[in-house]
Parts: C-alpha cells; sequence; structure tokens
C-alpha cells in the first residue's frame, strides 16, 4: 500500500502507523465525568463497509498525523489530508 | 534409447559442454539447457516419486507449471528442496537429487502405498483424526510422516546472501513473451519509464534504451495494494558456487516495484488430459514436448501417441515430426476432426481417431503404450513411449486475481480468463484469453480408471477422490480444495484447478461458472523466505544505537545490555569481580562517594512555543501552570484510557521553553502521543516539539561528593551550592571552559544528584574528565544494573511497574492527578474500577528471614489461602538482593496493598519452586524521608 503524505508525496506503507478511525471526537467537557460519551470516544468503533476515514502517522517521515479515507472493501485510498487541517 | 538429444538445432551451445549430477550419478547437459532438458536428454525419465502414493513420476512440463520434478539441490546448508528440474539452468558441477523416494528412485520400497492408497483418499487427514488415539500416535502419524511430504529442510542456517530493493516505473511488464516483448517496446518507445520481468533466461529481443530495465530470471510473485508488486530476481543460482559472483555476491534480490501501469503478459498453462494411469513418466504436454525439441534439441520419445481435443496442438505435432518422432497416433476428442488436424494428419502420414479418447495407460516406470475408445467403442491398443497430450490452455492469471479478482468462465474457449483487475493492470495476449483453444471440445475425465486418473499430479489427487469427496458433501470449490489437497502446495494448482472443478462440476450437475473456482494468493511460485529477510538477519535484524559515551564504556570494560534498540553499559567490572559484586561496589560508590552514569536514552524532547504550558497542562496529569523558569517537575502522563503511559520530568529552561525527559523504551511513543495530542486533539495550540534524545549526551552524577565533583567543571561564576541551585533545579550553564550545557538536579539513586547534558559529541570526553575531576573522591562510572537497583530501594516505578495495566493510584500517585483542568485519561481514570482500593497497589516486601530471595513474577497470597488462582492477591514486580539494605526486596503489586503494611504475605513461584513469607512495607526502603537528595 501507498500513502500520499501531503508533506512528503507518496510513500510505502511501512513509513506509517495506523491508529484507527478519524470520526470520533473527543468530547469537550472537560473530563470530569466519565460517561457514555467518553467510553464510546475511547473505546466504540464502527466496522465500516466501504469508505472509512483512519488516521495514520507518518512515523518514519514527516511525524504528520493524517486522516486517510480508504475503502476497507477494495483497500482503494480516496484522499488523504493532514489531520491539524480537519479540526 | 528412448529419450535422445538431436543432432542440430535448440538454443543451446554444444560447445560448451556442462557435467552434473543427479542422484549422485554423474551426466553431461550443454549450456543453454535446464536441469529437466538435459536429463531428458540423457534418458532420464524417471525424476521423483509421487507425494502419497510414491509413484514413479517423470516430466509433464517444461516451465514452472511443472508438478513432479521436484529436486534437492546443492547441498549441506546450502540444501534447497522442492525446485522444479524444469526451471534450473544447468551449470558446471549442479548437484540434484530426487525427493520423496527411499531408499531409491528406481526401487522405493513406499511405492506399495499404492496397496495403502485408502489410506491417503480424499479427506485423509481429517477421517485420520477420528481414529482412536493411540493408533494416531503410535502408527498412523509416524506413518504417514514418513510416506507424505516434499523435500528436507537442511537444518542448518542458511548460508546465502540476500539483497532488497525498490525500484519505480511507469509500466511494469510482466513476462517476456511475444506479447510481452511488443508491450516493452511500445512503452518504451513512447518514453515511459518501462521494467520488463522474465522468469526465464532465454536472451529477449528488447533494445537498449536508458528508460527500459529488463530483469531477467525474476518473477512478479505477488500483486499488493497501490500498484505495488513483489518480485524476486534469481542473481547467483544459476552459477557454480565457484563463479565469482556467487562467491560473496547476494544469491537473490527481493525487489518492491512500485509502479502506475502494468501489463500481464504471462501466457497461458497448458491442461493434462485425465485418464487412466496418465501419471507415467513419458506422458507430457504437448507443447512441452514441442519446447523440448525446439529449444533444447531434445526428443523426449521416439513414438509418440497425440491426445487433444483442440487445433493449437498443431503446430507442436508438426515441429515433433520434423525431429523425427514417428507420430503412431492422433486420437482427437472432437467426433469430427477440424480441418487443420485432417491436413497435419496427412502431412505427417499419421492415423486419426475422430471421436475417440484414450482410455488408459500401460506401463511400469514408464509409458508403453496407451489403449484407445474409438469412436465405435472398440479398444485400440497402440504401443507408445511418449504421450503428447493437450486439453486446451489456461491463461495463467493468477496475478489477476491477488487483489480478489475474480475470474470469469468463457465459453467459447472453455477457461476461465481475468475478471475484474487490479488498479492499473492490463493483461494481454495468452494470459487475457487471446489466440487460445481455437475448436475446443472440453473433456475433462476420459476412460474408466478414475482411481488412477490424476488430477493433482504434485498432491497425488485422482478423479476418484473428487468425486468422493463430493459424495460426502464438499462439493464448494474451497471445500474440494482443503479436502482433497486439490491446488495446494508449491504448485498452488497450475495444471490441476481447471480440471478438477470441471470434474467437480460434472459431478454436481452444474456448470463450471455456477461451480466458482478458488482464487490465487501470493506468491505465484515458491519465495525463499531468505530473501525477503533480505540483508536483515542476526546482528543486522534491527540497527544498534550507541550512547555517546560507548568508546568510554568500552575502554572501561563495561558489560553491556540491549534496552530496544540502544546498548547499554550494564556494569564495569573490575579484574575478576562478577556482576554481583561489580554491582555491590557501584552501589556503594554512589550511595558514599560518587558515580556517574549515562542516561542519554532517556528520551529528551525540546518544547518551545507560547501555548508550551497550556500543552503540558493536557499531555500531563498533573499541574504545570506553577513551574517557574530554572525548576524541573516529576510528569506522569496518561492514556487516555485513563492507564498511566509513561513517568518522566520536564523542566523549564525559559517563558517559553520546556526539557521534557522520557522513559527509554517510550521515547518513541510519547513523541508520537504528543503529536497527536497536538495535531489531532488540539490543533490551535502555538507550540513546537522536537525529539532532541540524540542530540544530548547525558550523565547522571550522584553520589555525597557529587556537587564537589561537579564544582570544578562548571565555568564560574555558577553557583552550585544548595541555596542557589536546590533540588529539583534547572539551569544552562557552560562547563570545561565554555561548552554549553544544561543542567539538572534529579536524584534517580536518593543521593545529591545531577544530569549534566552536553552535546553529544562530547559525550565521551566529559566521561573521562570526570573519571580525571573526579579521581581523588574515587568517582565511579555505574551501569543500567545499579541505576535500577538504586530505584527500586528507593521504591520508583519502572517498566515491570509502568505495564500498561497500572493506575495512578495503583503506583501510589493518584494525589498527582490533577483535579482543576482537562488532560489526556482524565475522564476514564476517575472510572469506579480504576480507583477501586482493592486494585493491586504498589507496596514494598521484604522476606521475614531476611535472607531468602524473591523473585518477579512470584504471586501473592494469604498464608493461611489455598494454592489456588482464586486467592491471588498481586504479583511480585522487581526484585532485588539490596546492596543498601544488605537483604533481599521487592516491589509488588498487592491488592489493597497500602493498607496492608505490617501484614505477613506468601510469596509463591511454583516454577521456580519459591515460597516464602514477607513483611509487606512501604514501598520506599532507602532513606524513606528523602532528606539524602536535599543534602
Ligand atoms: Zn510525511
Amino acid at each position: 500500500m501507498r500513502i500520499a503524505c501531503p508533506y512528503c508525496g507518496p510513500r510505502g506503507l511501512e513509513e506509517f502507523l495506523y491508529h484507527g478511525d478519524a470520526s470520533v471526537r473527543r468530547p469537550e467537557d472537560g473530563g470530569a465525568v466519565p460517561d457514555q460519551a467518553w467510553t464510546d470516544y475511547v473505546y466504540l468503533r464502527e466496522n465500516a463497509n466501504g469508505p472509512h476515514r483512519e488516521l495514520w502517522y507518518h512515523h518514519a517521515g514527516c511525524h504528520a498525523w493524517l486522516v486517510v479515507t480508504r475503502d476497507l472493501r477494495s483497500h482503494d485510498i480516496l484522499g488523504v489530508t493532514a489531520a491539524r487541517d480537519e479540526a | 534409447m528412448t529419450a535422445h538429444r538431436l543432432p542440430a538445432g535448440g538454443l543451446i551451445d554444444r560447445g560448451r559442454p556442462l557435467g552434473f549430477t543427479f542422484d549422485g550419478k554423474r551426466y553431461q547437459g550443454f549450456a543453454g539447457d535446464t536441469l529437466a532438458s538435459a536429463l531428458l536428454a540423457n534418458d532420464v525419465r524417471l525424476v521423483g516419486r509421487s507425494f502419497k502414493y510414491h509413484r514413479p513420476r517423470g516430466l509433464i512440463a517444461a516451465g514452472v507449471e511443472e508438478p513432479n520434478a521436484l529436486v534437492e539441490l546443492r547441498s549441506g546448508g546450502y540444501r534447497e528442496p522442492n525446485t522444479r528440474a524444469t526451471v534450473v539452468e544447468l551449470f558446471e558441477g549442479l548437484e540434484a537429487r530426487s525427493q520423496n523416494r527411499f531408499p531409491s528412485l528406481k526401487f522405493d520400497l513406499l511405492g506399495v502405498n499404492s496397496l495403502l492408497a485408502p489410506l491417503f483418499a480424499a479427506g485423509f487427514y481429517y477421517k485420520t483424526f477420528m481414529w482412536p488415539a493411540s493408533f494416531w500416535e503410535k502408527l498412523y502419524e509416524p506413518a504417514i510422516r514418513r510416506a507424505a511430504g516434499l523435500g528436507r529442510h537442511s537444518r542448518q542456517a542458511d548460508p546465502d546472501t540476500y539483497e532488497k530493493s525498490h525500484e519505480f516505473c511507469d509500466v511494469l511488464v510482466i513476462g517476456g513473451g511475444t506479447s510481452g516483448i511488443a508491450a516493452a517496446r511500445e512503452a518504451a518507445a513512447a518514453g515511459a519509464r518501462v521494467i520488463l520481468c522474465d522468469e526465464g533466461f532465454a536472451p529477449l529481443d528488447l533494445p537498449d534504451a536508458a528508460n527500459l530495465s529488463v530483469f531477467m530470471r525474476c518473477t512478479v510473485f505477488g500483486v499488493y495494494d497501490g500498484g505495488t508488486y513483489g518480485a524476486v530476481q534469481r542473481l547467483t543460482d544459476h552459477l557454480p558456487a565457484s563463479h565469482p559472483s556467487a562467491r560473496g555476491g547476494p544469491r537473490q534480490r527481493f525487489m518492491k516495484i512500485v509502479a502506475d501501469r502494468s501489463i500481464l503478459a504471462s501466457g497461458a498453462f497448458e491442461r493434462p488430459m485425465v485418464f487412466g494411469y496418465n501419471d507415467l513418466p513419458g506422458i507430457m504436454l504437448a507443447g512441452a514436448v514441442a519446447t523440448y525439441v525446439t529449444r533444447y534439441a531434445v526428443a523426449p520419445g521416439t513414438n509418440a501417441v497425440i491426445f487433444l481435443n483442440h487445433d493449437d496442438v498443431v503446430p507442436n505435432v508438426q515441429i515433433m515430426a520434423d525431429a523425427g518422432i514417428a507420430i503412431t497416433a492422433i486420437v482427437d476428442v472432437r467426433a469430427t476432426s477440424s480441418e487443420a488436424v485432417r491436413v497435419l494428419s496427412h502431412r505427417i502420414q499419421a492415423p486419426v481417431f475422430a471421436g475417440a479418447v484414450i482410455d488408459r495407460a500401460h506401463g511400469s516406470t514408464a509409458v508403453s503404450g496407451v489403449d484407445i475408445i474409438d469412436a465405435r467403442g472398440t479398444k485400440i491398443s497402440v504401443p507408445c513411449d511418449l504421450v503428447a497430450m493437450s486439453g486446451g490452455w489456461n491463461p495463467v492469471l493468477h496475478l489477476t486475481s491477488h487483489l480478489d479478482g475474480k475470474p470469469i468462465w468463457d465459453e467459447a474457449i472453455a477457461a476461465f480468463v481475468p475478471g475484474t483487475l487490479p488498479h492499473g493492470m492490463q493483461v494481454v495476449g495468452a494470459a487475457a484469453g487471446c489466440g487460445i483453444n481455437a475448436n475446443i471440445q472440453p473433456l475433462w475425465l476420459s476412460g474408466q480408471h478414475p482411481a488412477k486418473s490424476f488430477v493433482d499430479f504434485q498432491n497425488d489427487v485422482t478423479a476418484r477422490d473428487l468425486i468422493l469427496a463430493k459424495q460426502e458433501g464438499f462439493a464448494a470449490v474451497e471445500h474440494l480444495k482443503r479436502y482433497t489437497t486439490l491446488g495446494m502446495a508449491t504448485d498452488q494448482g497450475k495444471t490441476s484447478n481447471v480440471n478438477g472443478l470441471a470434474i467437480l462440476a460434472t459431478e454436481t450437475g452444474k456448470t463450471i461458472p455456477e461451480t466458482g473456482t478458488t482464487r490465487f494468493r501470493p506468491p505465484y511460485t515458491p519465495v525463499a523466505l531468505g530473501v525477503l529477510a533480505g540483508p536483515h538477519r542476526g546482528k543486522y535484524f534491527k540497527p544498534t544505537r550507541l550512547t555517546p559515551t560507548h568508546d568510554f564504556a568500552v575502554a572501561n570494560h563495561a558489560t553491556f545490555v540491549e534496552a530496544g534498540l540502544w546498548l547499554r553499559a550494564r556494569y564495569f567490572a573490575q579484574g575478576t569481580e562478577d556482576r554481583r559484586a561489580a554491582v555491590f561496589r557501584e552501589v556503594d560508590a554512589v550511595r558514599n562517594g560518587v558515580g556517574f552514569c549515562d542516561v542519554t536514552t532517556l528520551g529528551k524532547i525540546d518544547i518551545q512555543g507560547p501555548d508550551s504550558v497550556k500543552f503540558l497542562e493536557f499531555v500531563y496529569a498533573n499541574g504545570w501552570n506553577d513551574l517557574a523558569i530554572g525548576r524541573v517537575r516529576y510528569g506522569l502522563m496518561l492514556r487516555e484510557d485513563g492507564f498511566v503511559m509513561d513517568d518522566g520530568t520536564c523542566a523549564r529552561l525559559g517563558q517559553q521553553h520546556f526539557v521534557m525527559t522520557t522513559t527509554t523504551a517510550n521515547a518513541a511513543k510519547v513523541m508520537q502521543h504528543m503529536e497527536f495530542c497536538h495535531q489531532v486533539l488540539a490543533p490551535a495550540l502555538d507550540v513546537c516539539f522536537v525529539s532532541v534524545t540524540d542530540q544530548w549526551a547525558q550523565l547522571a552524577i550522584a553520589g555525597p561528593h557529587a556537587r564537589r565533583v561537579l564544582q570544578r567543571l562548571v565555568d564560574p561564576p555558577f553557583d552550585l551550592s544548595n541555596d542557589a541551585f536546590p533540588h529539583m533545579a534547572a539551569a544552562v550553564p557552560t562547563i570545561c571552559g565554555g561548552i554549553a550545557a544544561r543542567l539538572f538536579r534529579l536524584s534517580f539513586s536518593g543521593e545529591l544528584g545531577y544530569e549534566l547534558a552536553v552535546p553529544a559529541r562530547y559525550g565521551n570526553a566529559l566521561a573521562a574528565q570526570l573519571m580525571q575531576t573526579g579521581a581523588d573522591f574515587n568517582i565511579t562510572p555505574y551501569g543500567t544494573e545499579a541505576l535500577g537497583v538504586m530505584r527500586i530501594e528507593k521504591g520508583h516505578p519502572a517498566g515491570p511497574e509502568l505495564n500498561g495495566q497500572t493506575t495512578a493510584h495503583d503506583l501510589g500517585l493518584a494525589r498527582l492527578l490533577s483535579r482543576k483542568k482537562d488532560y489526556v485519561g482524565r475522564a476514564l481514570a476517575a472510572r469506579p474500577a480504576l480507583t477501586d482500593p482493592h486494585r493491586p497497589t504498589l507496596v514494598g516486601l521484604k522476606p521475614c528471614d531476611r535472607r531468602t530471595i524473591l523473585r518477579a513474577g512470584s504471586h501473592l497470597l494469604r498464608p493461611e489461602a489455598a494454592l489456588t488462582a482464586a486467592n491471588d492477591e498481586g504479583f511480585v514486580t522487581s526484585a532485588i538482593v539490596s546492596p543498601t539494605l544488605g537483604y533481599p526486596i521487592a516491589l509488588a503489586l498487592l491488592a489493597n496493598g497500602p493498607a496492608r503494611i505490617g501484614e505477613t504475605i506468601r510469596v509463591y513461584d511454583p516454577i521456580r519452586n519459591g515460597d516464602v513469607l514477607a513483611d509487606i512495607v512501604a514501598p520506599v526502603f532507602h532513606d524513606p524521608a528523602g532528606s539524602r537528595r536535599h543534602a
């Protein structure tokens, strides 16, 4: 697999680490109460049958966190953006 | 003489004879031969014994699809099993041996396995599990293991070397046949960067062009996501061991090829006919016979019967006839033979039996004749020493299905053709089903001998096995494969898959498209594990990081230990000291004099920017707002799930400038985590950070005399006094006359201590300078062992306690958890289960007798409790014999630990016969008041 890092260009899979679902959002309540929203954020993940937004880390490159949109059926990569631009 | 070398022709060099051995016997071939063609030229037709039944087998094919002629090459550690003789280039001195025979190829005692055939019928492996266990262990398993198998491992380390490369191109052409060459020429002429890989060694007619790279002896074995292809090039397999390139040079190269587009020109494999005793040596694919004639000038026989069901065979039969092979009969399955066959038969004066089939072959170790059943059902026996068969061609579409592409059945040519293709791939020529199987009339099973009609030669699967599998309910194609082993092993069904599933379709009354097909997985042909490892093995499996004081440590006789990628000094033995004596001496020096230790391996992260404090507040569980410039603070990091991730210190060097340390083990992980926190969770924060672990050599200088030694290094007017530079102070002085340094007053040992960092290039010099400057205090270098001993004496949690399953509460650090801010891990750390006092919590242990050693990993139970898992209350995490206390101590995680200080607990280690009572104590064994570090 190849990922087109917005900073480094297309690079081989071995340079990246996978981190999982990019669509989950950290609750913004300060974290005082460990409620369901927090449990969902940390533990609950969709098993998408199709396009999936996921986080990859260019650890052997520029250290950028990337949001990669990938079709989990075909492994086709549909888009790559820097995570900092997504927030 | 049956098979023989022709007097002229072929792509061999008759001026270069080559000697080789097969099963110890010497033979001669020519440059340009394969092992297979050279054996045939010497009339060696029996080349192996079959997998289960040990039946005599000969060559069927001339290329990679050969299922029978598996040989062992070379000897000693170089021995390699399961190589197809058809792809082995002959060289002077080649040693090859047949496989799977006992004691010799011609007199195989296990040939009696044919009598045991029912034992090996479809599903035999699964059925044996239903037999009584004692039978299985004592009788069947040894018998099956002895009888069935493919080749032997050398049981020695592979002495060859391998390499890896990355290649990039616009167009990758796979296969150097007519279609592949045409494609490569076109693409190169258009200006594209082209790579052509061909698995063979025949010279290709391609132009010399800078944008065209040709890799011979190179198999593209797999297709991967994103236009990535795996290939192996055999660099020296075709050379004698004495050849300069074979000595020292890599044997094979693993290539990752990245290509925008690929052209698959892999051609087609010919299908065998399935009839009785079709596995006898001398029964070959018609195209293979023609290849042996034209390329190698070898006639595999003298009297041939042709068995065909389509017209592609015609030119190949002409080639045989032109080479002087007498064509005794042409058996044409089709009721009305085609015009092409009729013309051929007339030209070569060979009788045609139209609408006929071969019922069976005769012969013991080679074919001696066949029984033909003609259109009227009459049996006609014809003597022959060669059967050239062709049931049609199968496109070689393996690579098209590696990414889940499903082949499609093309009724017109009775063959599977590529279906959905990997992105960027295009298939051309016979691989796409173009120009093959003219006027074909499929025939899947011929004659009345299904139990001896072989479908998969390599796995000894017969038509009867397939019929039986269907009767026993394994009628789905994927089940059929597993139940009968059809299409498994090194061969992957190259000659057998389509015949097998067509017979299944016939049995189930379904069409072939309804029956489906198994898909192929990489590798297309076997790949040596050594070439995938490449040079990354042994010492070079991973890089080694050396500390900036490594040379100093070597010169001072350090014994080293691996810590992740790092090589760290473990202890510095003097004279005849053993490890224990060295460690005790080093600890004594720090507790009572002064010592120093390289702590460079701790991760160092330099953090700058206006929002540095906000960022630290977010990543650490404790507070940072009030940390003054020139001060250091202990920091605790949690994961978002509330468990402890790492700990360390962070010093404030300026209003917007901090330097963080992490543990050695977690340095990269913490960096990644902080990048995540910044880029994903809090991108609005204006902060930058970078790892400076490698940039600074950092040495801990510890002991009651530490200040006196350091005083002599630090440039004036820097004031090291306790008032000016107290415990947990940080500064950026210069040392030794102007060298920039970072100085932290920190104590991991519990003694008066500093950590001094200088640019990494000064590491060895600083260590040498410390030895000289501190000589009158008998300054002592110490290693990780003494470091670890002293941290246990002080009860500092480290790797064994920061094990990913402990909380701040477990480690006695709950007071650090801020209640005033949001930070990573705050919410889930507050879950009741993570703060339950009954969780195993950090305590110290001392054996009641103050003598018996405690071992890490031992379990903790109440002294009166039964020795059951249900009564397990925790375990020992770290254990030493304390030089300072003079007896064994340990750190442990014990349920409700702090409330039980003063009680007695049983420390039980059933694996190493440990069973001792211990006092539960506070985890700080030395200087619990902490006054020494403030000295
Ligand atoms: Zn990058």
